[in-house]
């Protein structure tokens, strides 16, 4: 199962490695993690956001196993995409790799793409798609939308993203 | 009544809208006390020149004579930066092309206007895109007044909007599309399901795009009135060197299907925010504010206190950039 947890850390040297020390006992499997330092909690602690693959009995054990040590585990549930997005894609899409293309945003842990929409005209013109991503939340998909502009970029690639909708 | 002397620098469509809007209001003007004297007009040709009053409808019509803008204003052999220096005036009505690359003979006008206190209203962005820094502080050096509404959005009001009626409000972003030919152009393929190349042919069949079509089309027109409100808005010094710009010569009808499908259109949009600059294709849900069609413009505001406020109206057109250049006078006499 996939679960993702947000903790807290002290702000001294070694505890990242306090809290991951059981995941890897415990066999599982760190997929990301993001260490919020510039984003230090009122209580003067480091919020850490973690992805991981475990087996959904040893969820418990690693809880106990961080609060002992001293990670307060402020919440831990089972991964589920909270943000939808699209973009559109323009260019040589195919040929230059899409399954590349795609891996770089599946890989991230917090994100992935769950559907993809192909229109190619003819041969030698420029394929246009539209990709659907999933992300864990609002800055994760930020993050992968940028990594796909990264990506594309590299491959002259046109990414036309989604304006900012949750202006206040 | 209050007489103000005007000179009119640059007689092309923007110029000459401005003859016709000061013939038309002439009685609105007086009314409200501004009695508005244009004692000089320059073209690249030549100048009409008059210290009782240059009688405006016989200047536009030596100036159509020959078919549009063939003709010239009149025989004085002035150009418009010696009449900025030379004769006495109180405002200068600066429209003479937008030069992108060095600011052009629009530049050196608003310098020697500034120079010599003289006001400036102006709708030439280039000078402003390139030197808002230095114009505004040469202005604020001699007392004048410097306004230009009309660079932006043409008879869209976002400056003034800001500045004056939401004043109070801290801005946080303002984004939109900028460039009517670019909207109308993205229209008119999802419309029609055509080509970018089909549809540019029409608009310039319209004339709505120009013959060299690379300052809308790629974005450069939209960054420039952007580099204008950050520059002016944000207090950035950005040039439009500064800004990432993507323009819309490689969007296919495909793609706008695609989106269309997934419920957006596709808009080139501009943003500018505290830490950001940027000019480039966007997806915008249908239905949202920001999803207008044919050649308008539109922009969202958004503020702290006022929230989002949301703007849109014709860009371009000779006498609705009268239209801003008309208010930005009232507002600097009344």
């Amino acid at each position: 199962m996939r679960v993702s947890m947000d903790i807290e850390l002290k702000d001294i040297p070694g505890q990242l490695l306090l809290a991951l020390n059981p995941i890897s006992e415990l066999k599982g499997n760190l997929v990301s993690v993001v260490h919020h330092h510039e984003k230090r909690t009122p209580r003067g602690t480091i919020p850490v956001q973690l992805v991981l693959e475990i087996d959904p009995d040893k969820l418990d054990a690693i809880i106990s196993r961080f609060e002992r040590s001293g990670v307060s585990v402020v919440r831990a549930g089972e991964e589920r995409f909270l943000e939808h997005g699209a973009v559109i894609m323009i260019g040589h899409i195919i040929h230059t790799d899409i399954q590349d293309t795609i891996d770089n945003i599946d890989r991230t842990g917090f994100a992935e793409v769950v559907d993809l929409s192909l229109s190619m005209p003819s041969i030698d013109m420029p394929s246009s798609a539209l990709l659907k991503i999933d992300a864990i939340g609002k800055p994760e998909m930020n993050d992968a939308i940028l990594l796909l502009k990264a990506v594309a970029d590299k491959k002259d690639i046109l990414v036309i993203e989604p304006i900012d909708t949750e202006l206040m | 009544m209050k007489t103000i002397r005007a000179s009119i620098i640059g007689f092309g469509a923007v110029g000459q809208g401005v003859a016709e809007v000061l013939l038309q209001k002439d009685e609105y003007l007086k009314n409200i006390g501004l009695d508005i004297k244009v004692v000089a007009i320059a073209d690249s040709k030549g100048a009409a020149i008059d210290p009782d009053g240059v009688d405006l409808s016989k200047v536009l019509s030596k100036k159509r004579a020959n078919g549009k803008d063939k003709g010239t204003v009149g025989s004085e052999k002035y150009t418009g930066l010696e009449i900025i220096t030379t004769i006495d005036h109180e405002l200068v009505i600066e429209t003479t092309p937008t030069d992108i690359d060095t600011g052009g003979v629009g530049l050196a006008n608003m310098r020697a206007a500034f120079e010599h206190g003289r006001d400036v209203v102006t709708s030439n962005k280039g000078p402003l895109a390139l030197k808002y820094r230095e114009l505004a502080g040469i202005a604020s050096e001699n007392g004048s007044n410097f306004k230009f509404e009309a660079t932006v959005g043409g008879a869209m009001p976002i400056i003034n909007l800001i500045r004056e009626v939401l004043a109070g409000n801290d801005i946080i972003s303002i984004e939109g599309i900028l460039n009517g030919t670019c909207n109308y152009i993205l229209t008119r393929m999802m419309e029609e399901q055509a080509s970018y190349e089909q549809m540019l042919a029409e608009s310039q069949e319209l004339g709505i795009a120009e013959t060299d079509p690379a300052y809308d089309v790629e974005g450069i027109d939209a960054a420039c009135k952007l580099v204008i409100l950050a520059n002016s808005i944000f207090g950035m010094d950005a040039t439009y060197k500064d800004i990432d710009v993507t323009g819309i010569t490689k969007i296919t009808p495909e793609s706008l299907m695609l989106a269309q499908n997934d419920g957006y259109v596709v808009k080139l949009i501009g943003e500018v925010r505290k830490d950001l600059i940027r000019v480039g294709p966007r997806l915008v849900p249908v239905g949202h504010p920001l999803a207008v069609g044919g050649t308008l413009n539109v922009a969202s505001i958004q503020t702290d206190l006022a929230g989002t406020v949301t703007i849109t109206g014709k860009g371009a057109g000779s006498i609705e950039t009268a239209s801003a250049i008309i208010s930005d006078v009232i507002a600097i006499y009344r």
